[in-house]
C-alpha cells in the first residue's frame, strides 16, 4: 500500500517537472491526473494511485504548498461527487477514458438530472421516457432542481425505459450531452429571488447507446450508487469552533450590546451548545471514517445541519429588530454556488428552509434512519408490485 | 480556551474491553428487574456489586493512579464505565465515591496548604480505589462546577458544625469531603461515618437508584486535606469531573432508552401491523437516535479533555453535560410515552430510567446554568 512519504515524493516528481509557476493551469491538472495524483483512491490510469482515500489530503496540502492550482472542485460538485464515483464504480472502460480526465480538471461540468415536478421523494416514480432508436435512445420529459446545467457539459440522467414494469424495475441511466438541440435549460427561480437551480426540457433529446450508465432496466441500481456518494461528498472537512451561521450571530451579539434580550440570549445560547454539538460529532465521523468504518451518522449530521441553519437564521433576523424588516436583493441572479454569507441575513432566512428539502426531506432522512439503522419495518405499499403505468399519478 | 488540535473521539481497543465487561458484569448482577425489586428493599445501593467491580475489574480506582493503589486509567475508561452504569441504571456509588470523592482527594494530592493532609489523602484514595471504603463529597448533588465554595459548615479546632442537603450515595459512605471555612478560609475536611457528631438524615429521593440523604455535623471531627485555594480547585475540580462524566451516564442511559423502545416498536402489534412501521412513531426514534448519536460525540469529547487536560475542558464539559441532560430526559420520556399504557407501570423499568434522567439532569448544574457557564467562557454575555 502507498503511503504518505511515497504520495509526498511523487507529488515533488511531478513538480520538479511542472513548475506551477511557468505551467499553464490545465495542462498541470492533466500532468496531475496521468500520475495518479487527482483523486489517489481511484485505480491507476484513471487518476489515482490505489492509495487509501484518507491520503487524499497528504496529496492535496502538497500541491497547495507549492503554490499548484486546484480543480476548482467546487465549481464541479456534482461532477466530482456523484457523477466520477458512478462512472468508476460502472462504467465501460472506454467510458472512464473518455470522461474521467476532463471531469477531474474541471474542464467539462457535469449535472444531475434525476428529479421531476412529478418525482421528488419518490423518485422511482420518475416519468421522463428514453425510446430506443437505431443505435441510441430518444428521451423527452422534463427535470427539475438541476443546478449547473446552465455551465454543464455532460449530466447524469435516469430515464423510464420500460413503462410496463413495476416502477423500480423499468429505470435505466444515461450520460446526457447537454449541449445538443432537444436540450433546453431554463433558470428555476427561488423563494429567495435568485435561480441556482434550472428546469430542463428534454425534446427528442439523443444519447448514443454507447453512454448508457450500466445495463438496460439497472437505473434504480445505478442511482443508488450516485446518492450513497453524495452522503460520503457531504462529509466534508473540519470546520473551526463557531464556524457557520452561528459565528455570524455570534459577532452581531458581541457588536451589538444594545440588541441583547433575555429571551434571545437564552435562545442563542441553546443553539451555540447544539452547533457545537453537531460540528463535534462532524469531527467524530471523520475520525471513524478515517478508521475504516463510517457510521450512519451522516444521515443524523444533515437532519441537524437543516433545523440549526433554519432556526439560527431565524434567530439573525429576530435579533436584528428593525434591520431584520429589510432585504438585500431580490433581483433574479444565477449564483456560481451557495455562499449563505454572501448574503444578508434574510437570504440566509430564506435560502436555509432549502436545507431540509434538497438532497432528501428530513422526513425521508428519518425513515432511511428508521428502517436502515434502528431496523424498524417499512410502510405498507401499494406502489411496489405494480406496472408504472398503472400507478396514479 | 483554545481548541486542541488533535482529540480523539473515538473507543479504542482498552476502552472496548472495558466496556465488554462491564456490560457483562451488570447484566449478570443488575439487571433490571433485580435493580427494580431492590429499590423498594432495605438495601437500596447494590454494595456486594459495588466490590466485585472494584476488586475485579478496578472500576473503583479507574481515576486513582496505579502509585496510589488505583487502576491508573483516564477519564476515558471511567466514562465508557459510565454509560454502562447509565445503561443499568445500577445502584453502585459510583458517582459519589468514584468520581466526586475520588476526584476532590486527587487534586489534594500535592496540597502545599496543607502538608500534614498528604498522608490522610493517599491513604484514602488507597481505600476509595480499591472499593474497600466508598466516600463522597458534601455539596448538593444540584451544585454547577462554577458554584462558589460551600459556606454551609464551620470548622473549629478540626470540628464541623453545619448541614449540607442533598448529598449524592452519602447513604453508603464511609467517610464524607467536607468543604467547610476554617480559622484560615475555605478547607476541606474529610469526615468518616458513622462518627459522633455526624449524621445522615434519610430523605425520599426522586431517583430510587441513586439516592440523596442530608448531612448535620455537629461538632464532628474532620481531617482537614486541603486549605485556602488548594480546597477550592479540588471543589472546582472534582464537580467539573463530575459533570463531564455524568455526561457519559446520561449517554448510556439515553441509549437503553432507545434500544428498548426500538425492540418495544417492532414487537408491539397495533392496527394489524408492528407500531414501529408507523412513520408518526419512526420519526421520533428517528430523531431520539439522532440525539443519542450527537450526544455521543459530546460525551466523547468531555472525556478526552477532562483525560488530556485540555486548555477547552471547560468549555466542553459545559457543552457536554448541557447536551447530554436534554438528551437522556428526552430519551426517557420519549420511552414511556412510546411504550403507552406499559410505560405507565410500575412494574416496567422505564420509570427508574425517567427518574435518574430527569435528576440527573439537575445534577452538577442543570441545562441552563451550564449554558450561563458557556456564556462567559465563549464571551456571549446575556447584557
Amino acid at each position: 500500500m502507498i503511503d504518505a512519504d511515497e504520495l509526498r515524493r511523487r507529488v515533488r516528481d511531478l513538480l520538479a517537472e511542472h513548475d506551477p509557476a511557468t505551467t499553464d493551469r490545465i495542462d498541470l491538472l492533466r500532468a496531475r491526473f496521468d500520475a495518479g495524483l487527482a483523486w489517489v483512491h481511484f485505480p491507476p490510469g484513471l487518476g489515482g494511485c490505489d492509495a487509501p482515500r484518507a491520503l487524499q489530503q497528504v496529496v492535496d496540502t502538497e500541491f497547495d504548498a507549492a503554490g499548484a492550482p486546484d480543480n476548482a472542485p467546487r465549481s464541479n460538485v456534482i461532477g466530482l461527487g456523484m457523477a466520477g464515483p458512478t462512472i468508476l464504480r460502472v462504467g465501460t472502460p472506454e467510458q472512464q477514458q473518455r470522461f474521467l480526465r476532463p471531469l477531474w480538471t474541471g474542464e467539462e461540468i457535469w449535472c444531475q438530472l434525476f428529479s421531476e415536478p412529478g418525482a421528488g421523494s419518490d423518485l422511482a416514480t420518475l416519468a421522463t421516457r428514453a425510446v430506443p432508436d437505431g443505435d441510441g435512445w430518444v428521451v423527452d420529459g422534463q427535470k427539475v432542481w438541476t443546478s449547473l446545467a446552465h455551465l454543464a457539459r455532460w449530466a447524469l440522467l435516469v430515464a423510464r425505459t420500460d413503462p410496463d414494469v413495476p416502477k423500480h424495475q423499468g429505470l435505466t441511466y444515461f450520460v446526457l450531452d447537454m449541449d445538443q438541440p432537444g436540450v433546453e435549460v431554463r433558470p428555476l427561480r427561488q423563494i429567495t429571488g435568485e435561480a441556482e437551480f434550472n428546469e430542463v426540457f428534454l425534446a427528442g433529446a439523443r444519447i448514443p447507446d454507447a453512454h448508457r450508465l450500466g445495463d438496460v432496466g439497472e437505473g434504480w441500481g445505478v442511482a443508488q450508487t450516485t446518492l450513497m456518494n453524495e452522503r460520503v461528498a457531504i462529509g466534508g472537512s473540519a470546520t473551526p469552533r463557531e464556524s457557520g451561521m452561528i459565528g455570524e450571530v455570534a459577532q452581531t451579539w458581541r457588536q451589538r450590546p444594545e440588541l441583547r434580550t433575555p429571551g434571545l440570549h437564552d435562545r442563542l445560547l441553546r443553539l451555540w451548545v447544539e452547533t457545537e454539538a453537531v460540528r463535534l460529532t462532524g469531527e467524530r465521523n471523520r475520525q471513524l471514517l478515517a478508521a475504516g468504518s463510517p457510521g450512519p451518522e451522516g444521515s443524523a449530521s444533515k437532519l441537524a445541519f437543516a433545523r440549526l441553519n433554519q432556526a439560527v437564521s431565524g434567530l439573525e433576523v429576530e435579533l436584528l429588530g428593525e434591520e431584520g424588516l429589510r432585504y438585500d436583493d431580490w433581483s433574479m441572479r444565477r449564483p456560481a454556488e451557495t455562499d449563505f454569507f454572501a448574503r444578508g441575513p434574510g437570504y440566509r432566512y430564506l435560502r436555509a428552509k432549502g436545507n431540509s428539502i434538497e438532497g432528501g426531506t428530513s422526513e425521508i432522512l428519518r425513515n432511511i434512519i428508521a428502517e436502515r439503522v434502528l431496523g424498524l419495518p417499512a410502510e405498507p405499499r401499494t406502489d411496489v408490485d405494480v406496472a408504472w403505468k398503472e400507478l396514479p399519478r | 480556551m483554545s481548541e486542541p488540535t488533535t482529540r480523539d473521539l473515538l473507543y479504542g481497543e482498552v476502552e472496548d474491553d472495558v466496556r465488554a465487561s462491564a456490560r457483562k458484569l451488570l447484566a449478570d448482577r443488575c439487571a433490571t428487574d433485580a435493580v427494580l425489586a431492590r429499590c423498594e428493599s432495605d438495601e437500596p445501593y447494590d454494595l456486594a456489586t459495588w466490590r466485585t467491580l472494584s476488586a475485579e475489574l478496578g472500576f473503583a480506582g479507574l481515576l486513582v493512579p496505579e502509585a496510589d493503589g488505583g487502576a491508573g486509567a483516564s477519564a476515558r475508561e471511567a466514562a465508557v464505565v459510565a454509560e454502562e452504569l447509565g445503561r443499568s441504571v445500577a445502584p453502585l456509588p459510583f458517582l459519589g465515591s468514584a468520581v466526586l470523592a475520588t476526584s476532590a482527594l486527587l487534586a489534594c494530592k500535592d496540597s502545599q496548604t496543607c502538608p500534614q493532609g498528604r498522608a490522610v489523602v493517599r491513604e484514602l484514595l488507597a481505600a476509595l480505589g480499591d472499593g474497600s471504603r466508598t466516600g463522597t463529597l458534601a455539596v448538593p448533588l444540584s451544585t454547577a462546577p462554577g458554584a462558589g465554595f460551600p459556606d454551609a459548615v464551620r470548622a473549629t479546632g478540626g470540628c464541623l458544625t453545619g448541614r449540607v442537603g442533598s448529598v449524592v450515595d452519602l447513604d453508603v459512605a464511609d467517610v464524607v469531603l467536607v468543604g467547610a471555612t476554617d480559622e484560615d478560609g475555605p478547607a476541606l475536611y474529610a469526615v468518616d461515618l458513622p462518627g459522633s457528631g455526624a449524621t445522615r438524615h434519610p430523605v425520599v429521593s426522586l431517583d430510587l437508584t441513586r439516592r440523596v440523604t442530608d448531612l448535620e455535623l455537629d461538632g464532628a471531627a474532620g481531617r482537614r486535606v486541603a486549605g485556602a485555594a488548594d480546597a477550592e480547585v479540588a471543589l472546582h475540580a472534582a464537580l467539573t469531573t463530575g459533570a463531564g462524566l455524568l455526561a457519559a451516564e446520561q449517554l448510556g442511559l439515553a441509549e437503553w432508552c432507545l434500544d428498548t423502545t426500538v425492540e418495544f416498536a417492532k414487537t408491539r402489534y397495533q392496527f394489524g401491523r408492528p407500531i414501529g412501521s408507523f412513520q408518526a412513531l419512526k420519526h421520533r426514534l428517528a430523531d431520539v437516535w439522532a440525539a443519542v448519536s450527537t450526544a455521543r460525540s459530546v460525551a466523547r469529547a468531555a472525556a478526552n479533555a477532562l483525560a488530556t487536560g485540555a486548555a477547552d475542558t471547560e468549555l466542553v464539559v459545559a457543552v457536554a453535560a448541557a447536551y447530554c441532560s436534554d438528551t437522556a430526559v428526552l430519551a426517557a420520556e420519549e420511552c414511556v410515552q412510546l411504550h403507552g399504557g406499559i410505560g405507565m407501570t410500575w412494574e416496567h423499568p422505564a420509570h427508574l430510567y425517567l427518574c435518574r434522567a430527569k435528576t440527573s439532569q439537575l445534577a452538577l448544574g442543570t441545562p441552563d446554568g451550564h449554558r450561563a457557564t458557556l456564556a462567559e467562557l465563549a464571551n456571549l454575555p446575556a447584557t
